[in-house]
């Protein structure tokens, strides 16, 4: 478990930001640009000294104001991915990938091959960093981070400097390490695809202060934050592949008191995918409709409806043990007379896959 | 053009000194550029003051604070002639020491360029590393900031070849102990048929200062590949 609790006012701006991130996995620390993310990653690095705070992974105290410990950035064991890299450009690419790990205490942890081969840099190794790409300089990065055998992992905003094609090289590489290696990550972004594809836990931060911490897919419920006013809100599920139908061309998504049809996935049954159901692709219905192409007709309560903005309204709907958002206008909402406690049915046009970044239609 | 014994003497005393000087003032002159460079601290400013004195001051002044610290009833220079028996006044030493003070902004410039150039993300990232702070100046900065040492080194040892009024101050103009070449140039213009001397003797100075610089081109520009840019 990562407790952060940081207060630092600088040049104008305040810091004050509290939240826990759990031991596993990926906690998005999730903002606009200048809301004190990197400055939140540099308090928890140790590169910054903050005028009050606490810091603890795993009951390590690593800060804490109020006791005077400040530990070290070079003995904190936190692996930092910075956004331009931060590569040594004196040095070769094995030489910047064993910097870190010659550092660290004897341990276990990714050893050299394993990384250069889950990385694919195993070509690069004699080059210098100039010579490389954005996003083979942002994989040597990571694996250099990596091979220092961190307790945590800190990225800020790794692939903000990267146009989409070079996003593309470096996205997969982070899910992959994600998914081989212990290390917990805090990652720094304002990109709401990342956190979809690597997030399970997030952290959401404005105006220097942490307004919700929690994981992704209650988050991503909730009507009173921020994300529920973005053009890509909706729902967060995570689904199981059931089954593959390839006569049909549709494979079929098992969720906490659902199933979803979308097309044909690569993906082995049994594997699991995050789908964002956006609410703008949500419609709701008060009979069960027929003779329709949308694939996906759920059965659902209405929970709540909150008044948006520009004649919308958000409606929050149970499907089984998860819930689902819908984005209607507010004349539809009165046309059908949704009230609270009705019984509807929710049409899902199209959802979009955490795995891939394309949403699809169904 | 062939040089007398007298005359190759003053070519090697000349070297000699600057020699000396580099190699006492360089690693100075990085940890004063670091300081400036890199730390916030209260006597900053006078100590970039200070640093840059020997610049705006005359020579003369300078040989003759020296001659007023060093000299064997100066405060630093009884200390250092009762401790360790080493009399600066009148010897090589002294001249290198002279030449040291006065080059030592131009080393000191040329290293916190280089240094001011350093993204210092780079230390912050060794740091994340592991790597404590001298591991993190040899491994990391030091390696960057070579070619500025170097041309710094390079510059001040050619313009130690030439110091004149704080060698003729603090340790005077002996033959073969603290006559260099500049200080031998003016001897022989003070003396009737010195003129040949004279010459030759400006000659040497020009292709040591050619060489120089042509020498820290050279070594500037490898080192730069050699660093990856």
């Amino acid at each position: 478990m990562l407790e952060v609790r940081l207060r630092h006012a600088y040049r104008g701006f305040r810091l004050d930001a509290e939240f826990v991130a759990p031991a596993q996995g990926v906690t998005a620390v999730f903002g606009p640009s200048g809301c004190g993310k990197t400055t939140l990653l540099a308090g928890v690095a140790g590169l910054l000294r903050p005028d009050a705070g606490r810091v603890a992974l795993h009951g390590t105290v690593l800060l804490d104001s109020a006791q005077g410990v400040f530990v070290a950035p070079e003995r904190r064991r936190c692996g930092v991915v910075f956004q331009d890299s931060k590569l040594f450009p004196h040095l070769s690419v094995a030489t910047n990938l064993r910097y870190g790990m010659r550092r660290a205490p004897a341990g276990p942890g990714p050893g050299f091959a394993e990384v250069v081969e889950l990385l694919g840099v195993g070509h690069l190794l004699a080059r210098r960093p100039g010579a490389l790409s954005g996003g083979e300089r942002q994989r040597v990065a990571l694996g250099r981070a990596l091979l220092s055998r961190p307790r945590l992992l800190l990225l800020d905003e790794p692939l903000a400097a990267l146009d989409v094609a070079r996003r593309a090289e470096v996205l997969p590489f982070l899910a992959l390490v994600r998914d081989r290696f212990a290390v917990p990550m805090l990652y720094v972004t304002h990109a709401l695809d990342e956190v979809d594809r690597l997030a399970d836990a997030l952290v959401l931060m404005a105006g220097g202060r942490v307004l919700a911490a929690g994981s992704l897919e209650a988050l991503s419920l909730r009507t009173d934050l921020p994300l529920a006013a973005r053009r890509d809100a909706g729902a967060v599920l995570t689904c199981a592949v059931l089954a593959h139908h390839a006569g049909r061309g549709l494979s079929r998504l098992g969720f906490a008191g659902g199933e979803l049809l979308v097309p044909l996935q690569g993906a082995t049954v049994g594997a699991r995918l995050r789908v964002r159901v956006r609410a703008r692709d949500v419609s709701v219905a008060t009979v069960r409709p027929e003779g329709l192409s949308v694939q996906n007709v759920l059965p659902a309560v209405l929970e709540t409806i909150v008044p948006g903005q520009a004649h919308e309204a958000m409606l929050r709907l149970r499907v089984g043990e998860s819930a689902l958002l819908a984005r209607v206008t507010g004349d539809a909402a009165g046309r059908l007379g949704l009230a609270p406690g009705m019984p509807v049915w929710a049409l899902v046009k199209s959802v979009s896959l955490g795995d891939d970044r394309r949403s699809v239609e169904v | 053009m062939d040089l007398s014994p007298d005359e190759w003497e003053a070519v090697r005393v000349s070297l000699a000194v600057a020699l000396r000087s580099v190699a006492f003032g360089l690693p100075l002159a990085v940890a004063a550029a670091w300081l400036l460079s890199r730390r916030r601290f209260l006597g900053r400013p006078v100590l970039d003051a200070f640093v840059h004195l020997p610049l705006v001051l005359p020579p003369v002044v300078t040989g003759w604070l020296l001659l007023m610290l060093f000299g064997v009833r100066g405060p630093l220079g009884r200390l250092l002639l009762e401790w360790f028996g080493v009399r600066l006044v009148f010897t090589l030493e002294g001249a290198a020491l002279a030449t040291a003070v006065m080059s030592f902004p131009l080393m000191v410039r040329a290293v916190r360029l280089s240094l001011d150039a350093v993204d210092p993300g780079l230390e912050a990232a060794a740091r994340t590393l592991g790597a404590g702070p001298m591991d993190r100046f040899l491994t990391v900065t030091l390696p960057l900031i070579l070619p500025g040492v170097l041309a710094g080194a390079v510059t001040a040892f050619a313009a130690g070849l030439g110091e004149f009024g704080a060698v003729i101050t603090f340790v005077s103009n002996i033959p073969g102990e603290t006559q260099t070449l500049p200080l031998a140039i003016y001897s022989a213009t003070q003396m009737p048929g010195g003129e040949g001397a004279a010459a030759r003797l400006s000659a040497v100075s020009f292709v040591l200062a050619v060489a120089g610089l042509l020498l820290a081109e050279g070594l500037g520009r490898r080192m730069q590949a050699w660093l990856g840019r």
